[in-house]
């Protein structure tokens, strides 16, 4: 029983990590039909620069300011001054944001080195919740409370704001709603921001208990990719309900499979594509 | 066609000539250009012609790689059984993997390609016991051919590559001019007039995929002769994206360009990497600038400077 109800709060975390990525990834996809591979570079990029900053000024709330505003920028200097003079032309697309994944795999390598490191958690959520015999570890609770507020907090902003109307707008049909006066250019920054924010949040939400270290960049972009695949592109529903299926299938494999671990988390993605191509929650 | 012809035996007759005056060291960097060569080719034809950019094209490459190194260690090293095994296993695989692959268009297939290239990584990497995990597959060994020459030396084994990348490039030459590659081209240009024209468009890009895993799993083969060693990193998604690269660079659409763009890859890799530490980050800015200078690739610089639009 306990073991059930470990690794299944460990599943659910891990998920909610997923969503933070394969949210940003999906919008992006959505709006400018672009997969951007460097998504996974902006969550060691958020990672390292929090871990930068929790050792310069030993404070985690100012490690997830400064990781999240230059991850970032990051993003908004990707799409302004590279991405976008590539619109719709998938190829060019994933040549750039492929040799920026490596750019900052190597400039990460560079800087930080190749030792695996973890953030420190914040000191509150150090302890444990005991409820009858089984023990929470508090930070993992906590990890599933801002997933959960992100959650909220996108999904209002997608359907209760005007911004989240033009992305809708732009999602639907970009030609349509740039010709009812919608800034599309605007837009695809803002959208680029806000999933390289969502990225970078999730380096320093991940750091504590997934790590930052050379490769997590492919491995998170891998996972965020199964998530978007089985979730369905453009679809915030998707995201969230695919990163916990993923993160529960990673860890459920993990756990009793080891040797087949990865295979746990593609099968289920092959099987769905063979069914359902465009994903349980994709339009198209 | 006949200044084709020509160039092309000029290329060949340079190819046979080289050993004479190169050291084993070059002669060895040279093998190694013909077979990812032969890789960017197979490429170029889903690229290319197609119009299919895959991100997972290092599936087909590995999966052949790995079976002939599986069957030559651990059953029997015999060439007969081992390099046509290899192929079978990347034409099944690529087979396989089309059906699910080419429901998809555009940055889709780009993304569904990558992830189920990842998919045999994963196993690759996993499955420690048939396959070594992260170690790999040690002292693969070269096959014994009933020829005066032993394939252990450099120079017999160069023209054993040789060989096979001359046929390889000879028999996709005959595909992408065929009615069947000029349809190809055609279904990149515009699916839907070629559907209206009566093409079954999806019968063609499926057996261009097949086709393109069948050549990678053959560069697949002679690689890991000429490596003896394999290692998941020939599955990934990094290999499978220098993959794209080397046709990019070269010029996609042209089976030279291919070619050539794998003949630079090689050798900026292997001439930085003598000289720093930091070739990953190299190659991410060769990446980049190809991106923003040279989308047309060397072959199209080529074609600017003598005036003739890009292909």
């Amino acid at each position: 029983m306990t073991f059930w109800v470990t690794q299944a709060l460990n599943g659910i975390s891990f998920g909610m990590l997923l969503f933070l990525l394969a949210a940003g990834l999906s919008l992006i996809y959505g709006l400018m039909r672009m997969l951007n591979l460097a998504h996974g570079s902006y969550y060691i990029l958020g990672g390292y620069v929090g871990l930068a900053t929790i050792r310069v000024t030993g404070s985690f709330v100012l490690a997830a300011l400064a990781a999240t505003a230059v991850v970032t920028l990051v993003g908004v200097v990707m799409e302004r001054f590279f991405l976008r003079r590539f619109p719709e032309q998938e190829l060019p697309q994933a040549l750039l944001t492929f040799g920026f994944l490596l750019i900052f795999a190597d400039l990460s390598l560079w800087l930080w080195g190749g030792t695996p490191q973890t953030l420190p958690k914040p000191e509150i959520f150090e302890r444990s919740i005991r409820i009858g015999a089984i023990v929470f570890p508090s930070y993992r609770l906590f990890v599933i409370a801002v997933g959960l507020v992100i959650g909220l907090g996108l999904w209002w902003l997608q359907e209760g704001t005007r911004l989240g109307a033009m992305i809708r707008a732009g999602v639907d049909d970009a030609e349509m709603a740039r010709g009812t006066g919608v800034n599309v250019g605007f837009l695809s920054t803002a959208v680029f921001a806000l999933g390289a924010f969502l990225a970078g949040l999730g380096g320093i939400i991940g750091g504590p208990f997934v790590g930052v270290y050379p490769g997590a960049d492919f491995e998170i972009l891998e996972m965020a990719l199964v998530v978007v695949i089985i979730g369905g592109l453009g679809s915030l529903k998707g995201a969230f309900v695919g990163g916990l299926l993923v993160g529960l299938l990673d860890n459920f494999g993990k756990a009793l499979f080891p040797e087949l671990a990865l295979f746990t988390v593609f099968a289920p993605m092959a099987i769905i594509l063979a069914i359902r191509p465009t994903g349980l929650f994709g339009v198209r | 066609m006949k200044t084709r012809l020509a160039s092309g035996a000029a290329a060949l007759a340079i190819l046979v000539a080289l050993p004479a005056v190169l050291s084993s060291y070059q002669l060895s960097l040279l093998t190694k250009m013909l077979i990812f060569g032969i890789f960017a080719m197979s490429l170029d034809l889903l690229l290319g012609y197609a119009g299919l950019p895959s991100l997972g094209h290092a599936a087909y490459f590995g999966v052949a790689a790995y079976t002939v190194g599986l069957l030559a260690l651990r059953v029997a090293n015999n060439f007969w059984l081992d390099f046509p095994a290899g192929l079978l296993m990347a034409g099944g695989v690529s087979a396989l993997f089309g059906l699910f692959a080419l429901r998809a268009r555009g940055s889709y297939f780009l993304m569904i390609t990558l992830a189920l290239g990842q998919v045999l990584w994963g196993i690759a990497f996993g499955w420690r016991s048939l396959t070594g995990g992260d170690d790999g597959l040690p002292s693969v060994p070269r096959p014994q051919l009933p020829l005066p020459w032993a394939l252990t030396e450099g120079v017999p084994f160069y023209y054993f590559v040789l060989s096979f990348f001359a046929l390889g490039a000879v028999v996709l030459w005959v595909i992408v001019s065929s009615p069947f590659g000029r349809a190809l081209v055609g279904i990149r240009e515009s699916e839907r007039r070629m559907e209206v024209l009566g093409y079954d468009v999806w019968r063609y890009k499926y057996v261009a995929f097949i086709l393109a895993g069948l050549f990678a799993g053959l560069a697949g083969n002679l690689f890991v002769y000429f490596n003896g060693f394999v290692s998941p990193s020939y599955l990934n998604i990094v290999f499978s994206a220098s993959a794209l690269l080397m046709v990019i660079l070269g010029g996609a659409g042209t089976l030279i360009g291919a070619a050539l763009g794998a003949a630079v890859i090689v050798f900026l890799e292997n001439l930085i990497s003598a000289y720093m530490e930091r070739w990953v980050l190299v190659l991410g800015v060769i990446y980049v600038l190809v991106t923003l200078w040279a989308p047309h690739g060397l072959v199209g610089l080529v074609r600017q400077r003598l005036g003739s639009p890009p292909a």
